[in-house]
C-alpha cells in the first residue's frame, strides 16, 4: 500500500516535472526552497538586542510586529510569515553563530535586514556561498551594492557615501569658498561619510576642508572637540555623528556663541531625540537630507502613509515611543520585504527572491518622503538612493530643493 | 599585623589553593570525554559542529586564563587583547602573505607569548585588583588600536578582514566544518596536555607557590619576577592560539569582535568552570556560549536579566563551579562502588 502510494507520488512528480518543462512559464507552478511551503514563509533576522547598539533592537521588534499584522490580515497569498529573530549583541562572531543557526537549524528561506556593518561583513561570505538571500541589510555602508561579487546581498537605505556626496555637491554650488570642518565618529560609519565628502568635493577637497576631527563613540562628551574645531575658525561644520553626539554638538556651538552653517547626517535628524534635546532655538537653520518621514514631525500628521503607520503602532506596539526613528525604519524595511514576497507569487525559491528584490520599480513604502522611490535592477543593488535637502525651522524640518539622486557604485 | 598587611594577605587568598592533582580529570574519564568528542561529528548537523568548534576555542582561551589565575594567582581582564592579537596575526598572514592556516598558529603563539611577556614585565609591580585594572585598560585600548590609521593597511581598520576557510587536505571526504573541528580538537588536545604537564612540572610548582604565598615562594628561592611574567606569557600565547583558531572558524576579524565583553566572558567562564580546574575551562566555555542563547529563548527583551539570574544561581548553588559538581560526582561514584 505504502509502496503503491510512493509510486503514484513519483509518477505525479515526474508528470509535474514534464508539464513544467514543456509548458514553461505559462503555468504558474508552485516552487519552494527550504523555508517556504503552502502555509508558511520562514524569514530569519539578527539584531543587537543587547550590547552597545541595543537601541537599534527596536527595528527587529517593529518588523516582528509588522509581520504579525500581515499574518492577521491573512498573510502573503495565504502563507503566514514566521519571523525568527536572534540577538547578536553587535558582535561579529556571535552574528556568524546566530546566522548559521538560522540557516542550518531553523532552515529559513532568507535572512532579512541583519543590522550593523561588522555583523553583515562577517556573514556575507557564508550566505553567498550557501546561496541564501541576505536581503535589505540594515547598514549604510557602500559595499552592499556589489551584485557582481555578492549576488545574494542587497542593501536598503541610502549609503552614507552617497549622502555625503549630496552635501558636497550642495556646498560646491551654494558656498564654493566655504571653509569646512568635519566632525566624524571614528568608525566605519564616520569614515564612510568622510570619504564621501572628500570624493564629492573632488579636487577642491584639500582647499575647502580646513579640519577633520574624530571622536570615539565611547567618549562621554565631545565638547572639547567642538572648542578645538572653533579655534580653526571654519564657517561650515559637517556633523557626522550618532544622535547623542549630534545633540551635544548643536548645543555646544550655540553655547560658544558660534554660528557656522551646520550640516547634519541623516542618521541623527530625529526631532524627538536630537533637535529637542539640543534646544530648538539652537538648531535653527541646521541642514540635512532625508528619505523617510519623521514620526515626530507635525507636518505628516494628516499624511495617509503616516496615518497607517500610527494605526500600526497603536495596535501592534502599544506603549512604544513614537519618536524613535527605528520604528519608522523597521516599518519601511518590512514593507519592502512584504512587497518582494508578493511579487514572488508561488515561486518562493531563493533565486526568485533575489530576482524580485532586484526588480523593484517605483515602490513607495508608507514611510518614505513623497517622491522618493525604491528602484532596483540586476546591476543596481541600492534600493533607496534618493534624498531631499531639508532645513530646520521652528520645531520641524522643512524640505527644500528637489529630490536628489546620489548613487555611488561600490568599488 | 597592621591593617595594610592584612589587606595584602587577604589579597593573596583571593585565589584558593588548589592541589595540583585536583587540577585534572582521571585518565579513564579523560579518554571517555575524548572518545565522545571524536565520535559526535558523525551524528550532528554542521551548525552544531561549528558550535562545538567554538566551544573548544573559547575553552582554550579560558584554559589560558585558568593557568594565569588558577595557576599563578594573577588576575587578568585583558585576555581579549591577546585573543585579538592572535586572530589578527593569523588573518593578516593568511590574507596578505598566503601563509597556510596551520602555520599561522605557531606564529600567533610566539607573537602573543612575546606580547604577554612584555606586558607582564611592568605589570609585575601590580597585584590583585590593580593588575586586573591594568589588564582591563589593555582590553579597552585594543579595539581602538586596531582602528589606527597607520595599521589600517594591514588590519582593514573598522571594516575588518575576511578570512578564507580552509578545505580538508588530502581530498579527505569531510566538510570544511568537520575538518576544522578535528583540527581544532588536535590543537586543543596538544595544548591541554602541555598545560597539565606544565602545572605538574617545576615551573608549575613555582607558579603555585607564588599563588599561595609570594613571600614564602621567594624565600624558598623561586624567582618570582621570572615566573610571574612567564605565566603571563604562556597564558597570552595560548589565548593567541585560541584567537587564531577563532578567526579561521568565524572567517572574519574586526575590532568589534574583541571588546572588553569578550574578556569578561572568558573570566566568567573560568569562574563557572572552577578556578584552577583545567577541565572546567571547557564547561565554562559551554556556559558562555549556550547560556546566553538559552536566556534569549526564555525572554528576548529580558535576556540580559535572565542570564544574570542563571549566573547568580550557579554562583549561589555551586560556588566552586563545575569542579564542585565533578567532586560530588566522584564521591557518589565512590559510594556506589563501595556498596
Amino acid at each position: 500500500m505504502r509502496f503503491g502510494r510512493t509510486l503514484r507520488a513519483a509518477a505525479l512528480v515526474t508528470a509535474t516535472a514534464a508539464i513544467a518543462l514543456t509548458s514553461g512559464a505559462a503555468l504558474a507552478q508552485k516552487k519552494y526552497d527550504t523555508g517556504a511551503s503552502d502555509t508558511e514563509i520562514k524569514i530569519g533576522n539578527i539584531m543587537p538586542y543587547s550590547g552597545p547598539a541595543s537601541a537599534y533592537g527596536v527595528i527587529g521588534k517593529t518588523e516582528e510586529a509588522y509581520f504579525k499584522m500581515i499574518n492577521d490580515k491573512g498573510g502573503i497569498k495565504g502563507r503566514k510569515i514566521t519571523f525568527v529573530t536572534y540577538d547578536d549583541g553587535y558582535s561579529p562572531p556571535k552574528a556568524v553563530e546566530q546566522v548559521r543557526k538560522l540557516v542550518e537549524s531553523d532552515e529559513v528561506l532568507a535572512v532579512f535586514n541583519p543590522l550593523g556593518t561588522p555583523s553583515n561583513t562577517a556573514i556575507q561570505k557564508y550566505l553567498n556561498a550557501k546561496k541564501i538571500p541576505q536581503l535589505f541589510v540594515a547598514t549604510g555602508a557602500t559595499k552592499w551594492n556589489d551584485p557582481k561579487n555578492f549576488p545574494w546581498t542587497i542593501g536598503w537605505q541610502p549609503s552614507y557615501q552617497s549622502e555625503a556626496h549630496i552635501y558636497a555637491k550642495w556646498l560646491m554650488k551654494e558656498k564654493p569658498d566655504a571653509k569646512v570642518a568635519i566632525l566624524y565618529q571614528n568608525d566605519d560609519f564616520g569614515k564612510d561619510y568622510l570619504k564621501g565628502t572628500k570624493d564629492g568635493l573632488g579636487a577642491k577637497a584639500s582647499s575647502m576642508i580646513v579640519m577633520e576631527e574624530s571622536y570615539e563613540v565611547s567618549e562621554p562628551s565631545i565638547d572639547g572637540h567642538i572648542v578645538k574645531i572653533k579655534a580653526a575658525n571654519p564657517d561650515v561644520l559637517l556633523i557626522y555623528t550618532t544622535p547623542k553626539f549630534a545633540a551635544q554638538t548643536i548645543k555646544k556651538t550655540a553655547e560658544l556663541n558660534w554660528k557656522p552653517l551646520q550640516i547634519l547626517t541623516n542618521v541623527s535628524i530625529s526631532v524627538g531625540s536630537v533637535m529637542k534635546p539640543a534646544g530648538f532655538e539652537n538648531a535653527q537653520g541646521v541642514l540635512s537630507a532625508a528619505y523617510a518621514k519623521d514620526s515626530t514631525d507635525p507636518q505628516w500628521a494628516n499624511d495617509p502613509g503616516m496615518k497607517k503607520w500610527n494605526e500600526f503602532v497603536d495596535k501592534y506596539m502599544p506603549g512604544a515611543d513614537k519618536s524613535d526613528t527605528s520604528m519608522v525604519y523597521g516599518y519601511g524595511a518590512a514593507s519592502t520585504l512584504a512587497k518582494v514576497l508578493e511579487m514572488c507569487g508561488d515561486d518562493l525559491t531563493r533565486a526568485n527572491i533575489m530576482k524580485q528584490a532586484a526588480s523593484l520599480k517605483d515602490f513607495v513604502p508608507d514611510t518614505l518622503l513623497p517622491g522618493v522611490k525604491i528602484n532596483t535592477s540586476a546591476t543596481d543593488f541600492a534600493p533607496i538612493s534618493q534624498l531631499q535637502m531639508q532645513r530646520f525651522k521652528g520645531e520641524k524640518w522643512e524640505l527644500f530643493g528637489e529630490i536628489i539622486s546620489g548613487d555611488v557604485a561600490s568599488e | 599585623m597592621s591593617a595594610a598587611e592584612e589587606v595584602v594577605a587577604e589579597g593573596h587568598e583571593a585565589v584558593e589553593a588548589v592541589p595540583k592533582r585536583a587540577m585534572t580529570l582521571s585518565t579513564g574519564t579523560s579518554l571517555l570525554v575524548l572518545a565522545v568528542l571524536l565520535i559526535v561529528p558523525a551524528f550532528v548537523k554542521n551548525f552544531i559542529i561549528f558550535q562545538m568548534t567554538m566551544l573548544l576555542i573559547y575553552g582554550l582561551a579560558v584554559l589560558a586564563l585558568n593557568i594565569l589565575t588558577g595557576g599563578s594567582g594573577q588576575f587578568s581582564l585583558g585576555q581579549s587583547a591577546f585573543y585579538a592579537v592572535g586572530a589578527y596575526t593569523s588573518a593578516v598572514l593568511m590574507e596578505y602573505f598566503n601563509v597556510n592556516y596551520a602555520l599561522t598558529i605557531p606564529v600567533s603563539a610566539t607573537v602573543c607569548f612575546g606580547f604577554g611577556y612584555l606586558f607582564g614585565k611592568p605589570a609585575l609591580r601590580l597585584s590583585g585588583v590593580y593588575l586586573a585594572l591594568a589588564t582591563f585598560a589593555l582590553a579597552t585600548a585594543m579595539p581602538q588600536l586596531l582602528k589606527l590609521n597607520f595599521l589600517e593597511h594591514w588590519t582593514g581598520g573598522v571594516q575588518g578582514l575576511v578570512v578564507t576557510k580552509p578545505d580538508a587536505p588530502f581530498g579527505l571526504p569531510m566538510s570544511q566544518d568537520v575538518w576544522l573541528y578535528y583540527f581544532t580538537l588536535v590543537v586543543t588536545l596538544a595544548i591541554y596536555i602541555f598545560s597539565v604537564n606544565l602545572l605538574r612540572s617545576r615551573s608549575g610548582r613555582a607558579f603555585m607557590a607564588i599563588r599561595d604565598n609570594e613571600i614564602a615562594a621567594s624565600s624558598m628561592g623561586v624567582n618570582v619576577a621570572l615566573y610571574k611574567t612567564l605565566a603571563f606569557g604562556v597564558s597570552a600565547g595560548i589565548t593567541g592560539v585560541a584567537g587564531s583558531l577563532g578567526a579561521i572558524a568565524v572567517q572574519f576579524v574586526a575590532p568589534d569582535s574583541y571588546t572588553i565583553t569578550l574578556a569578561i566572558s572568558l573570566f566568567l567562564g573560568m569562574v563557572v568552570g572552577g578556578v584552577g580546574w583545567l577541565p572546567g575551562s571547557f564547561v565554562g566555555a559551554a556556559f558562555i556560549i549556550f547560556v546566553p542563547n538559552m536566556a534569549e529563548s526564555i525572554s528576548k527583551g529580558l535576556s540580559g536579566a535572565v542570564f544574570g539570574v542563571l549566573l547568580f544561581l550557579v554562583i549561589y548553588l555551586v560556588p566552586h563551579g563545575a569542579r564542585q559538581i565533578a567532586i560530588l560526582g566522584q564521591q557518589f561514584a565512590g559510594k556506589l562502588r563501595k556498596n
